[in-house]
């Protein structure tokens, strides 16, 4: 599975629920490689940018689309990783700034 | 006097990469570390060092010239490499 295919795949599942892909590529497309490295890693698309504990179980809230997308999304346009956006976030009509970590770190285990 | 930067990062997070090219931009010189490519005790302590500086333990955090920046933040990045 390529990167590009990944997109592709997603794209058409995610969109018609109102979770669009982050037109900026440079985001884009190197998260998409990094779900695949983390599939080959740990056998599941743990979250690029949160550390994953190597546990399905102690991850299962941090796999991609993680549970904190649909918060975060609605709070502030963009979720965690700036991978799924919203349409006004895309439309520009709400400011895009860092999104905070919502996952409580006692997620964290090791 | 050269600005002292640490970088906690983890390899697959875009904002990490994203700050790292930012600070290589700005000529600065940083230490790096990827917290998810340690194991073992070197990565329970590295993950007690991070909660230190940043309770959440989320990536990037950064220190530059001793103040704890969390998240790819430019503004707060550029304020504190001009102290």
């Amino acid at each position: 599975m390529t990167p590009e295919k990944l997109y592709e795949a997603l794209k058409k599942i995610q969109e018609p629920k109102g979770y669009f892909f982050n037109p900026d590529m440079s985001m884009t497309m190197p998260l998409m490689e990094s779900l695949l490295i983390n599939k080959d890693r740990l056998g599941y698309m743990a979250c690029p940018c949160r550390l994953a504990n190597g546990e399905f179980e102690a991850d299962r809230d941090i796999v991609c689309p993680c549970e904190y997308r649909e918060a975060d999304v609605a709070e502030f346009g963009a979720c965690f990783c700036g991978l799924y956006v919203s349409k006004a976030w895309l439309e520009g009509t709400i400011e895009k700034v860092v999104v905070p970590e919502r996952r409580p770190v006692e997620k964290i285990l090791w | 006097m050269a600005p002292e930067v640490k970088v906690y990062a983890l390899s697959t997070c875009i904002h990490c990469k994203k700050a790292k090219e930012y600070l290589d931009q700005c000529g600065v010189k940083y230490d790096c570390v990827h917290v998810d490519q340690l194991t073992g005790q070197e990565r329970k302590d590295m993950v007690e060092e991070v909660k230190k500086l940043n309770p959440s333990v989320s990536f990037p955090t950064l220190v530059v010239n001793g103040e704890t920046i969390v998240g790819f933040n430019q503004e707060k990045i550029d304020e504190a490499l001009k102290k």
